[in-house]
């Protein structure tokens, strides 16, 4: 089994999770990234729920150990084709590889929110998105973040909604959009930090602890509706519009800084890479595995293997396990071969 | 009957008897409107609603007392709606809110204007 070849498409956490187990296991893996650095959505995000450690610390045990695992930056698969048992697998920096098995740890790519015209995304300075936090997050500089008084996050924008063809929910902006909240009180405790949500979905371990966290130490005032408008007034502020569904009355606000919780959608290439390997998809977008509770890991077609966020949305410690049962249902696969 | 005056007396129930409200009109409804059954009750609707910012006008309250059997108050209001189809651009689930809106008044206000709407 130690000759046989593994290629993994992505250098996500997904992707440089399973090579480490596969390389813990003796074998070679092959591992490309279609970007110049490897740690996907991690090297974008500052710090991560519900425990704050910094993403870079994960990133940085994630790629302390590298060796025995081939890893290529740069090198964004072009064609995947069979020969046979054999995956011949061509990248845009002019390699093949050859593989007994590929595993997809594409990942998913975070929706556009200018599609949202109506939250003003790209319109209004002062509307932002998840990621544009975490960025003044780790790097303390925004143009238009200046001691703000009146702070809203916008939960579920680009999922659940059927407007923008999504109605899946994107499970992980719930607990982001608390974090960020009370991060950014931490930052300006003067301010008033509202998070407008439909559901607040805090499933995951110590989130309901967040969730009681942010209401009653840093005194974040929650608000059951959706934000449908946003509009700028002469200064500046934002206006927005809402119902407050428990009060039972339409409320108008004003913000100083309106942030939008991007959800997670599948990545652009995902029907691409689809319809070259003959592997399904799910209606939300999203590789389907063959089974939902035993193999999971494994696509409709022979050889191809899932793991991480390319199957659907998912929390960081269940992209790490999907990695590593994907690495275990591989050398399974390739010992019976 | 003889009713002894106590000195006291009880006030009737604020609770919805949710038992009791099988309601002809919404099963109707939902043959001719499966989109009711569809709200997640963000509130969108009401939040754009350019006569609930000056009335009761509550699409989001009124389907779900509709679908509590509780109609009447919530029913009336919907006559300020002038259909301009604000909610219908905002709503996260699609749901054909002015189509909606006419076969709640067809099926419960008939006569009222609302048959021949």
């Amino acid at each position: 089994m130690i000759n046989k070849n593994i290629v993994i498409v992505g250098g996500g956490p997904a992707g440089l999770e399973a090579a480490r187990t596969l390389r813990n296991a003796g074998l070679t893996p092959i591992l490309l990234e279609g970007s110049d650095r490897l740690g996907g959505h991690l090297l974008e995000w500052d710090s991560l729920f519900p425990s704050n450690q910094k993403a870079s610390e994960v990133l940085e045990s994630l790629t302390a150990d590298l060796e025995g695992i081939k890893w290529f930056t740069n090198s964004k698969v072009e064609e995947i084709s069979r020969i046979k048992d054999i995956y011949l697998v061509r990248t845009s920096s002019g390699y093949t590889f050859q593989a007994n098995a590929v595993l997809l740890t594409t990942g998913f790519s975070l929706f556009n929110a200018t599609l949202k015209q109506e939250l003003g995304y790209g319109i209004y300075d002062r509307v932002i998105t998840n990621a544009d936090m975490e960025r003044y997050f780790a790097t303390g500089e925004h143009p238009c973040i200046h001691e703000p008084k009146t702070i809203g996050f916008v939960h579920c924008v680009g999922s659940r909604d059927e407007k923008i063809c999504n109605r899946a929910c994107s499970k992980v902006c719930c607990a982001t959009a608390i974090k960020q909240a009370c991060h950014i009180k931490e930052k300006f405790p003067l301010a008033q930090v509202y998070c407008f949500y439909m559901d607040l979905r805090m499933f995951g371990r110590g989130w309901e602890d967040m969730y009681y966290n942010a209401q009653t130490k840093y005194g974040i005032r929650f608000v059951r509706g959706r934000v449908c408008e946003v509009s700028e007034g002469m200064d500046a502020t934002l206006n927005i519009k809402a119902e407050d569904t428990l009060l039972g009355k339409p409320i108008r606000m004003k913000m100083d800084l309106l942030v939008l919780m991007s959800g997670i959608r599948p990545r652009k290439d995902t029907e691409d890479i689809a319809s070259n390997l003959h592997i399904e998809l799910g209606t939300d977008g999203f590789y389907s595995p063959r089974d939902p509770f035993i193999r999971t890991n494994e696509s409709s077609n022979e050889g191809i293997f899932l793991a991480g966020t390319c199957t659907g949305p998912a929390t960081l410690p269940e992209t790490f396990s999907s990695a590593r049962s994907a690495a275990a249902r591989i050398i399974e696969y390739l010992e019976s071969k | 009957m003889i009713i002894t005056d106590f000195g006291y007396c009880l006030a009737p129930s604020n609770a919805v008897k949710v038992d009791k409200t099988t309601d002809w009109r919404f099963e109707k409804l939902c043959a001719l409107e499966s989109d009711v059954l569809k709200c997640i009750g963000c509130g969108s609707c009401t939040a754009v609603c350019s006569a609930g910012h000056f009335s009761q006008m509550n699409l989001r309250q009124c389907i779900l007392s509709l679908s509590r059997g509780q109609w009447e108050k919530s029913v009336r209001s919907l006559s300020r709606c002038m259909l301009c189809g604000k909610c219908l651009m905002v709503c996260p689930r699609g749901i054909n809110t002015r189509h909606l809106i006419l076969s709640i008044c067809r099926i419960y206000c008939p006569g009222e204007g609302g048959s021949n709407a």
